[in-house]
């Protein structure tokens, strides 16, 4: 069997040793760790990460059996295809929003992104006290689509009621 | 720690009273400052209620006029005791305050008594030369810094142009809980 590349994800309450019993769980089966992504959501840690390995889905999920039995976890895995390009290969923005928490700033701003042709390639929102922030990285069609889809947020901004910021993302490449 | 060349000294002002620190989302926040008289008796008024209110707030090393809901171009900083504190100009008043130059850019972690509950990664210069003008005389003063009064200094201005240091985070992972959700 060629190697394929499997997506784990993993959500349950935060504890000390989570990634170690995870990944340690995967080396066992070989699988080499590519991508992932890992934080603490409101003491929820969650999890997603890409294997690559020989072996089936069946045994991913059997290695991984054990973590979720006592019900802390929630693991899935799933085999995912070729990874599909973006064909969003424009500059790079950085979009930071802050307000009144409400709902439906999310869908509002990103609707304007989605409009606009960018690409959301990295996202995270955090709600305080009545505060709420998005951060997200773009990636635009084109530098002369910053204009339009900056004049698009403020006004959508504006009737939301939060501040929004929009501003090239500085690559020093040495 | 070390002291900058310093050829001004801070006026002595009238006894301030402490008001109360806004936090985020109220808009003022978000309200570029207007220029100030700094030579006004309410200009006067606002620079020492910032220092006295500064003094009673716990690890509060600057307050901007727009913390205590006046959207105007004033700030206190003192970051003089401060483990990270490298120049210090010891405790002062600017107004109309402007960055000259900002170089040697380093990552940070800040946080800020208008956004209780988060810590945000961003860069910031790490030398930094600002003019602004002090209250009562309204001379106008030129300050080299660097270190955390520089990063400091940076986060005030940044306030009296309605700025938060979460206009400059430098990423989407770069916010943090201040304190633990359980």
């Amino acid at each position: 069997m060629t190697d394929q590349i499997i997506a784990v994800t993993v959500l349950g309450d935060d504890r000390p040793g989570i990634v170690a019993d995870v990944t340690g769980a995967l080396v066992g089966l070989h699988g080499n760790l590519e991508d992932s992504t890992m934080t603490l959501l409101r003491g929820h840690f969650a999890m997603v990460l890409l294997v690559r390995t020989a072996v089936s889905l069946e045994s991913v999920e059997a290695a991984l059996l054990p973590l979720s039995a006592n019900g802390s976890l929630v693991i899935n895995a799933r085999v995912l295809g070729d990874s599909a390009l973006s064909e969003v290969g424009g500059p790079s923005y950085s979009l930071r929003v802050h307000g009144a928490d409400r709902p439906g700033i999310v869908a509002a701003i990103t609707g304007v992104v989605a409009r606009n042709g960018a690409n959301i390639v990295d996202l995270g929102t955090r709600l305080g006290d009545g505060l709420y922030v998005l951060i997200a990285e773009l990636q635009l069609p084109s530098e002369e689509s910053a204009t339009g889809l900056a004049a698009e947020l403020q006004e959508t901004a504006e009737e939301l009621g939060v501040d929004v910021h929009l501003s090239p993302v500085d690559d020093d490449l040495l | 720690m070390t002291t900058g060349t310093i050829t001004w000294a801070m006026p002595e002002l009238p006894r301030g009273a402490v008001r109360a620190v806004v936090r985020a989302p109220d808009p003022v926040l978000s309200t570029p400052g207007e220029e100030v008289d700094p030579t006004g008796s309410a200009a006067i008024e606002l620079a020492a209620d910032l220092l006295a209110t500064q003094l009673v707030s716990p690890g509060c090393v600057g307050l901007a006029a727009q913390q205590v809901g006046v959207a105007a171009r004033m700030f206190s900083i003192d970051v003089s005791g401060h483990a990270k504190t490298r120049t210090c100009h010891g405790a002062f008043v600017l107004c109309n305050a402007e960055v000259l130059s900002a170089t040697r850019k380093e990552s940070g972690r800040e946080g800020c008594m208008s956004v209780p509950d988060f810590t945000g990664d961003l860069a910031r210069a790490r030398r930094l030369v600002v003019r602004g003008q002090l209250p009562l005389t309204g001379e106008w003063v030129e300050i080299s810094t660097d270190g955390f009064e520089a990063v400091a200094l940076q986060h005030e201005i940044d306030h009296t142009v309605g700025l938060l240091f979460l206009d400059r985070v430098s990423g989407p992972h770069g916010i943090h809980p201040r304190r633990t959700y359980l």
